[in-house]
């Protein structure tokens, strides 16, 4: 029920709503619990609406942790 | 795809499992509950438990509004579509949930009731727009992550005037039910088990925000990790609840920084509190009569509010009795340890909610864990 996805905002529509990429496929969402929603901007897509806005840079904390890791076991696959 | 694949490398999986194991500490247990039934999806289809020391041993939590949701409650929405000749519009997950005399929403269609499942609450609008001289009602089920959007609904069904619009409410908040967990007595009389801290959810808390677990740190000394719903995540999350264990520490902290702040969406919990108010006692299934832990809709928008429009009665109805959900859901019960799992009650057949929901204890465990039962039992 809670499930969601990070989906890419690539067109702006007329009241509040967006076209998304969802791995490939185009999708009208309602962008009414959002404010500044730009086009390229990642959100959390769920029921239809857009939840919240992805934040890249605490992505790329996350991830460069996770890149850390990987370099620090250099046996690791 | 972006912001998925990447927290689900597998190499990665390993050597946090590795860091989990080296930072357990001989003697002690580490009983963390993942709340939500999305982290319980994750854990069983990603195979995260055999990646676990012996002493981590994670316990599912009620967290999936499918499997909490009482026989009622479902008992209602079965009556509208019935017996009042509405169009009821549901989202999928509740259809197939075994309700009294023998019926679900799915067998009610059947027998001719009109029962539409819908994707969004946008669709019930939109059916709502169409058939002008039919009752549309949105069977509104959820925790916070679904609630802003029924919100949204009503809201505009006011503007446009849809008087043929309505819902039943039942949006229900997972504070009041951690609450609820951590204030049941332990393990004794089919209680709860004890616990060393909480996964916190990842979707509801973009829309809450990590504020509202705090009291479990501060009233309750557990610790709570928000994390996100990919295998990473969740990995990441156990060995940051480790380390707290570990340095005798009890913090909220947030693993799911990417999507979640401590305030959460402001926007969405405004249209919430517009619309919505607290319920003063809510049944679930599992944790029972819980005061102060729903919703119900404000009286400017009584028009909206399927139980008004319909006076509607809730009765509570018993679970099947050889139906274990209620234990489950409080963590005090594994599915495994029900006699009827896997056997009367699959997900083809459920006899208990855990069994339909594919976020249920019992379904993820039936698609992926059983098997590992298996390999225990033939290495035996």
């Amino acid at each position: 029920m809670c499930l969601a996805l990070p989906v890419k905002v690539i067109e702006l529509g007329a009241d509040a709503t967006a076209i998304v990429d969802l791995d490939g496929v185009r999708k009208e969402i309602s962008l009414a619990l959002l404010d500044e929603v730009s086009v390229g901007d990642y959100v959390i897509l769920h029921v239809g609406y857009a939840l919240s806005k992805l934040d890249p840079e605490e992505a790329a904390k996350t991830l460069a942790l996770f890149a850390e890791l990987r370099a620090s076991e250099p046996g690791a696959p | 795809m972006k912001y998925i694949d990447e927290f689900r490398d597998g190499g990665v999986a390993r050597i946090l499992a590795g860091k989990i194991a080296a930072a357990v500490e001989p003697g002690r247990s580490y009983r963390f509950m993942e709340f939500c039934g999305g982290h319980t999806h994750a854990i069983s289809r990603y195979g995260l438990a055999d990646l676990l020391p012996p002493a981590v041993r994670l316990i599912h939590g009620p967290g999936c509004p499918v499997c909490v949701l009482p026989i009622g409650r479902v008992d209602l929405a079965i009556d509208l579509a019935l017996s009042r000749g509405v169009i009821l519009c549901t989202y999928g997950d509740t259809l197939r949930v075994p309700a009294s005399d023998g019926l679900s929403l799915l067998k009610a269609k059947a027998r001719g009731a009109d029962i539409r499942m819908v994707y969004s609450t946008l669709d019930a609008l939109k059916i709502a727009r169409d058939e002008p001289q039919r009752e549309v009602v949105f069977f509104a089920i959820g925790f916070e992550t679904t609630t802003p959007p029924t919100a949204l609904a009503i809201q505009q069904a006011e503007r446009e005037q849809l008087l043929n619009f309505s819902v039943l409410c039942c949006h229900v908040l997972t504070p009041a039910a951690i609450r609820a967990i951590l204030d049941m007595p332990e393990a004794s009389a089919g209680g709860a088990v004890a616990l060393d801290g909480f996964i916190g959810p990842a979707h509801v808390s973009t829309v809450i925000g990590t504020r509202p677990y705090e009291f479990v740190a501060a009233d309750y000394g557990k610790p709570v990790v928000i994390a996100g719903f990919e295998p990473l995540d969740v990995m990441q999350a156990i060995l940051m609840l480790v380390r707290q264990v570990n340095q005798g520490r009890a913090a909220v902290e947030n693993e799911f920084s990417r999507a979640v702040s401590r305030e959460g969406n402001l926007k969405a919990q405004q249209r919430m509190a517009e619309v919505f108010e607290l319920r003063s006692e809510f049944e679930w299934r599992g944790l029972g009569v819980v005061p102060a832990s729903a919703l119900q809709l404000r009286e400017a928008y009584a028009a909206y509010d399927a139980e008004r429009r319909f006076k509607l009665v809730y009765r509570p109805v018993p679970d099947n009795k050889a139906c274990e959900c209620a234990a489950i859901l409080r963590g005090a019960k594994r599915p495994q340890e029900c006699r009827i799992f896997g056997t009367v009650c699959t997900p083809e057949n459920p006899v208990g909610s855990c069994m339909v929901s594919s976020e249920g204890a019992c379904a993820a465990h039936y698609s992926y864990g059983r098997f590992r039962d298996t390999t225990d039992r033939v290495s035996a």
